[in-house]
């Protein structure tokens, strides 16, 4: 990054950069906790969880400094977040697809309007 | 040239620098990154404990929504704008080592943090836990039976114990870390070039932040608040 090799200064961010990031992760907070009151059907989870990326995004990047690390840093966090990905959805694959038929129905009896002359041939 | 290696010697080498890295800045660099290692698996660790809350949230739906609703919200709430300030007060007590500050300003922020750390525990210790015991609200040792308390709430408030209870934990290691950052910056260990420690805690700092992040809206705040 700096050109010199023995003095290379850490990447210092601006107090008002902290500042905004505090401000926007308070009113996130203050925002989850109103719409939690409001009815939004099924989508106050999503909206409450989408919120919540959203603060996360911002202390990652910014508290957490990622914003000025290297690629290979960057990777590393992706690759936790995809595995976080792999251990919920091959858990839930399996979990909310228990109720589905465990013995499938013959066609014929899924399907009553198909012809009786072609049930004939299952 | 030698005057030049010379000069190398002596600035490459400012308290802290390991002799296997190439520069400072590589030094730092794989600081954080081996941190980050660590976070992964600590992602994935409470990563376990939020599928296994999605897959029973999913089974019994309604009896999680009754659960949360014996929750305190305004003490959660509460807690979450703590822990937010003290991630700032965080960022701000490594930045004051960055751009070389007094000790003092350091070990203040340092101590800051480690204040709201704390708070958060006792608000969380005596508003929320300490009331969920007077209630009945802890499952096999303290759970009153009652028409609303049915098998799921109490699964519900199995769940929250364990994630807050683990939450709380790593609260309690953090600030921990804290107080032997205060020491290590009271005997003048950092400096503008070296200041680890700080950085790499403060990555721990920060992430059991965005834990309660999640842990927030997911256990206090869901479906049908509006109801009541």
């Amino acid at each position: 990054m700096a050109g010199s090799h023995e003095h290379s200064e850490p990447h210092v961010v601006p107090v008002k950069t902290y500042l905004m990031v505090f401000l926007a992760l308070m009113v996130g907070t203050g925002l989850t906790t109103w719409i939690a009151f409001v009815d939004l059907g099924p989508f106050n989870t999503v909206v409450a969880l989408a919120i919540a990326c959203a603060k996360m995004l911002l202390v990652i990047l910014f508290f957490m400094h990622v914003k000025y690390q290297p690629g290979l840093t960057r990777i590393a966090i992706i690759c936790a977040f995809f595995w976080l990905g792999i251990m919920m959805t091959l858990t839930l694959s399996d979990e909310l697809t228990r109720s589905w038929e465990m013995n499938p129905s013959p066609w014929s009896v899924l399907i009553p309007h198909i012809p009786h002359v072609v049930r004939l041939f299952f | 040239m030698s005057d030049a290696a010379v000069t190398h010697e002596a600035h490459a080498h400012p308290p802290g620098f390991a002799h296997q890295f190439e520069t400072i800045e590589q030094q730092r660099e794989a600081g954080s990154l081996g941190m980050w290692l660590f976070l992964m698996t600590e992602i994935l660790f409470f990563g376990g404990m939020f599928t296994a809350y999605t897959v029973y949230r999913s089974l019994h739906f309604g009896a999680f929504e009754a659960g949360s609703h014996l929750l305190l919200v305004q003490f959660g709430a509460t807690n979450t704008a703590v822990l937010i300030i003290s991630s700032l007060t965080m960022a701000l007590a490594i930045r004051s080592a960055q751009t070389g500050q007094s000790k003092g300003v350091t070990i203040m922020w340092l101590l800051f943090t480690m204040f709201l750390g704390l708070a958060f525990l006792g608000i969380k210790l005596y508003f929320e836990w300490y009331h969920d015991w007077l209630e009945g609200l802890v499952p096999g040792l303290q759970w009153f039976a009652s028409p609303g308390h049915t098998p799921g709430v109490q699964q519900f408030f199995c769940f929250y114990f364990f994630m807050t209870g683990l939450h709380a934990l790593h609260m309690v290691v953090g600030v921990g870390i804290l107080t032997v950052l205060v020491i290590m910056t009271a005997r003048n260990k950092f400096s503008s070039q070296y200041y680890a420690p700080l950085e790499i805690s403060g990555l721990y700092w920060h992430f059991v932040d965005i834990v309660w992040i999640f842990l927030f809206p997911l256990l206090y705040l869901i479906g049908g608040r509006y109801q009541r």
